[in-house]
């Protein structure tokens, strides 16, 4: 499954919003899609912008990984798409 | 990750419609090249609009970065920045952004960078890295435009490659200029063939454009056998608010 236009972005863009979450670098972070199973750099997920927040979608089977909307001084990170992310530490 | 304040030093326009903007910001902490900085405006009535762009200018600790901006015509914040914004304003920055799509001079293995459009712009940022390394890896740039005036940074690419020891190909769109070998055309299979680095000298390629360019090219890498992992990608697009 693809998606039918290319009207999306990558992990790069969403990561100074997720910089308000994560102190490591999200976009070289490994994610596994709960999905399907692919193991993917975060820098290629396919982020749909939706104001007010961002959906990330597998960039393999373009279900989604990560949900964030901000909702007032509010974030709420709906992350179920992800099975894991993989970061190096230092 | 917290906002800073930029104030503008400078403002030169690149080309018609590209402006670079060199910004002081006191408490930068420095930044890698391929990273990007969230810029951030507010109207008078609280309204904010933020956007995504690269640093242009070379990795290092600095006070002073510089970002190029191309102006859409339906855009809500670039014909601000490329049209009304002057020195002495100030702009809220977040930032350095991005671990992924970064060279470091420590790389060792040769470099191909592919840009799009104003894709071009983290990829300069890393050529002028390199331009004030040490014994740096060799690189090539494959840039596609639309056309010859649609070039950035045009002097410095033609400076760096007399000097430097990297290899541009220009791959002209939709004009190309009178004697130009190749006819205007995007960038296809035989034009990688002829102009990036071969697979077996396990290149590290950073594409960076709009969307369906960078889709493109990475499936012509990855059909010309690179492997996945040595290809890191960065896509624009013209797009609605982030923050």
């Amino acid at each position: 499954m693809t998606s039918d236009t290319d009207d999306y972005l990558d992990g790069n863009a969403a990561a100074g919003e997720l910089g308000a979450i994560f102190a490591a670098d999200i976009t070289a972070a490994q994610g596994v899609c709960a999905h399907c199973g692919a193991m993917r750099r975060f820098a290629d997920a396919h982020v749909f912008v939706q104001a007010p927040g961002f959906v990330a979608r597998c960039a393999h089977c373009e279900h989604v990984l990560l949900r964030f909307v901000r909702s007032g001084t509010r974030i709420m990170i709906d992350a179920r798409g992800l099975s894991c992310l993989v970061f190096q530490a230092g | 990750m917290t906002w800073r304040v930029g104030t503008v030093a400078a403002v030169h326009d690149e080309t018609r419609t590209a402006r670079t903007l060199a910004l002081d910001v006191p408490d930068w902490p420095g930044h890698l090249a391929g990273q990007h900085v969230d810029v951030r405006l507010t109207a008078p009535d609280g309204y904010q609009a933020a956007r995504s762009y690269s640093i242009a200018s070379a990795a290092g600790d600095t006070k002073r970065i510089e970002i190029t901006v191309e102006r859409l015509n339906d855009g809500e914040v670039s014909p601000y920045l490329t049209g009304d914004v002057a020195s002495g304003d100030q702009l809220e920055l977040r930032g350095p952004i991005g671990g992924w799509f970064v060279w470091r001079p420590q790389q060792t293995e040769p470099i191909q960078l592919i840009a799009g459009g104003s894709g071009l712009v983290p990829l300069m940022a890393m050529l002028r890295t390199r331009a004030a390394a040490t014994d740096p890896a060799p690189f090539r740039l494959l840039y596609s435009v639309r056309e010859p005036d649609a070039i950035l940074y045009a002097g410095e690419l033609r400076a760096l490659e007399a000097a430097n020891g990297i290899a541009i190909t220009y791959a002209y769109t939709r004009v190309a200029p009178p004697d130009w070998p190749r006819q205007a055309a995007r960038v296809d299979a035989a034009l990688i063939a002829q102009a990036a680095w071969p697979v077996d000298r396990s290149p590290t390629c950073y594409v960076c454009g709009p969307t369906p360019f960078v889709e493109s090219i990475a499936t012509l890498l990855t059909a010309a056998g690179h492997p996945s992992d040595r290809i890191r990608t960065e896509r624009f697009g013209a797009t609605g608010d982030l923050r």
